[in-house]
């Protein structure tokens, strides 16, 4: 296996609360440049552990690096813009399409003009005619679609997704797995991409950590979900039907 | 008023009685234990009142108007547990309202600096103070519960702890001011303030008690709006560490 420089490292890292051990002493990196899925079972730890990548959870125990750097020792405007997340069922702000798009660069007092909205609504596959609609009456996928853009609007070098495509159609999930795809080979951006859907994570990933009941199980070159010779990670795909 | 009238006001309290005994609303010990308290506690403020007045001793008003406000924090602080150092913080609030009203109202010689002004309109400053207190903190707590999701959100894009609290802030902010703008619109006309029918029964000339009331009004707007605002801004930080993640997450999923 080639070695990766790491975007992300996490290092012993465990994440108790109230007493509840979520995350147990996980070791591991996210490589630059590369899309990772994290695959596992429900409750196993994968929103948590995103979130710790982006400061909106801070380790119990351990240390996470960015690039060398502890991101405990970061400023959390800047690691949250640097790792930028969309989660599952982010909510719409009131207000327009347009207002949502340009919430990342408000937040920093600054203007984001509106032909620059309208093209990233086309890069996540909508119509720039959606910017003036209400963005509450946007069907769930449209919604999806906007908050995938949202969190584009910041220009992160890493990008965590938790889940994006489980409330799309066949099409849409489509669009969205070139759209990744191309943020990822053009941009150069780092992708962490949470699924359940296995064949999307095998489709996808050129790597992949499989997290189970708060520890990590293994990680590899994607096709270990195929191949893996550990009883667990076979149970699991062979679970998931994939 | 002798006390022989005011022991036959009490039919005014047997009518509840016998009604509520008649119809089984079981309200009848509340009732009594309520018509007691009152008596007593009444009783109790008319004669350390009077004596406070009377000594004109400056030190009793202060130790009044400090009990007015440790009793106003031991009521409202049990609405908001979350927030750290809520005590010091609804005093602070309290003690403001207080030096900035007193100061206005004895500096601009609006009224006398009796103990008789300072310790009865602190007592409506006060208790007003604390009841929109609990009103802000009840509705804060709701906004935050209720938007969780949102301020995480805002977080997450690169956020500030306060522009994250904004929208909700505000919204608890506005929602506690509301009943004291309103009431005061219809004010007098459904029905004459309490105060003001107790001075005209004392006495008083009734422009004279307008007078007087609206002082209270205008004042009561003041608090209404400082209670709030600086109860909001003083509170929101402690909903946050200096991580700026919120001190209790959100449960995933
Ligand atoms: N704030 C919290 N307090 C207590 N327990 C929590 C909290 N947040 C998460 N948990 C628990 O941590 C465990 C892991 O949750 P997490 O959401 O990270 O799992 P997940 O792998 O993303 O699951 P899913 O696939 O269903 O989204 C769950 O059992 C969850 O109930
Ligand atoms: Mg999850």
């Amino acid at each position: 296996m080639p070695v990766y420089k790491p975007a992300l490292h996490f290092k012993n890292v465990s994440y108790t609360i109230q007493q509840t051990s979520i995350l147990k002493n996980i070791t591991g990196s996210f490589p630059v440049g590369k899309i990772t899925t994290l695959v596992g079972p429900s409750g196993a730890g994968k929103t948590t552990l995103l979130k710790l990548c982006n400061g909106l959870l801070s380790p119990t125990e351990g240390e996470i690096y960015i690039e060398d750097q502890p991101i405990q020792r970061m400023e959390p405007i800047k690691l949250r813009r640097h790792a930028g997340i969309v989660l599952q069922n982010s909510p719409m702000i009131r207000g327009t399409v347009y207002d949502n798009l340009a919430l990342p660069l408000q937040l920093q007092g600054k203007d984001f003009p509106r032909r620059m909205a309208g093209e990233l609504l086309e890069l996540v596959g909508l119509d720039p005619r959606f910017l003036d609609r209400n963005a509450n009456d946007l069907s769930g996928g449209q919604q999806q679609k906007v908050s995938i853009g949202r969190t584009l609007a910041n220009q992160s070098r890493i990008l965590l997704l938790d889940e994006i495509t489980s409330a799309l159609d066949r099409v849409s999930l489509q669009e969205i797995e070139d759209l990744i795809r191309r943020v990822n080979r053009e941009r150069g951006v780092t992708v962490i991409w949470i699924t359940h859907n296995l064949e999307q994570a095998i489709r996808m990933a050129d790597y992949a950590w499989v997290v189970m009941d708060g520890e990590l199980i293994e990680t590899g070159e994607a096709d270990l979900l195929n191949t893996s010779h550990n009883d667990k990670v076979r149970q699991f795909v062979k679970g998931e039907g994939g | 008023m002798s006390y022989s009238a005011l022991a036959l006001t009490l039919i005014f309290v047997l009518i509840p009685l016998l009604l509520s005994k008649t119809l089984k609303l079981g309200l009848e010990i509340d009732t009594i234990i309520a018509t007691v308290r009152s008596i007593v506690q009444l009783l109790a403020v008319g004669y350390v009142l009077k004596f406070v007045f009377d000594s004109e001793n400056f030190l009793f008003i202060i130790l009044m108007v400090a009990l007015m406000i440790g009793a106003a924090t031991q009521n409202a602080r049990k609405k908001g547990k979350e927030i750290r150092g809520i005590t010091w913080k609804l005093i602070v609030t309290f003690l403001t309202i207080e030096v900035v009203t007193q100061g206005i109202l004895i500096g601009l010689q609006i009224v006398p600096p009796t103990a008789q002004f300072i310790i009865s309109i602190s007592g409506m400053l006060i208790g007003n103070s604390m009841v929109l207190s609990i009103l802000f903190l009840n509705r804060f707590a709701s906004e935050i519960e209720g938007n969780r999701d949102e301020t995480e959100l805002i977080l997450s894009l690169g956020g500030t702890p306060k522009q994250a609290i904004h929208r909700q802030l505000i919204n608890a902010i506005k929602a506690s001011m509301i009943p004291t703008i309103e009431s005061q619109k219809t004010i007098g006309l459904v029905q004459l303030p309490g105060m003001m029918s107790g001075q005209i029964i004392a006495g008083a000339d009734p422009i004279q008690a307008v007078q007087f009331q609206l002082i209270i009004l205008f004042l009561l707007l003041s608090t209404a709006a400082v209670t709030s605002i600086m109860l909001g801004f003083l509170s929101y930080p402690a909903l946050f560490n200096e991580r700026m993640q919120m001190v209790r997450p959100k449960k995933t999923n």
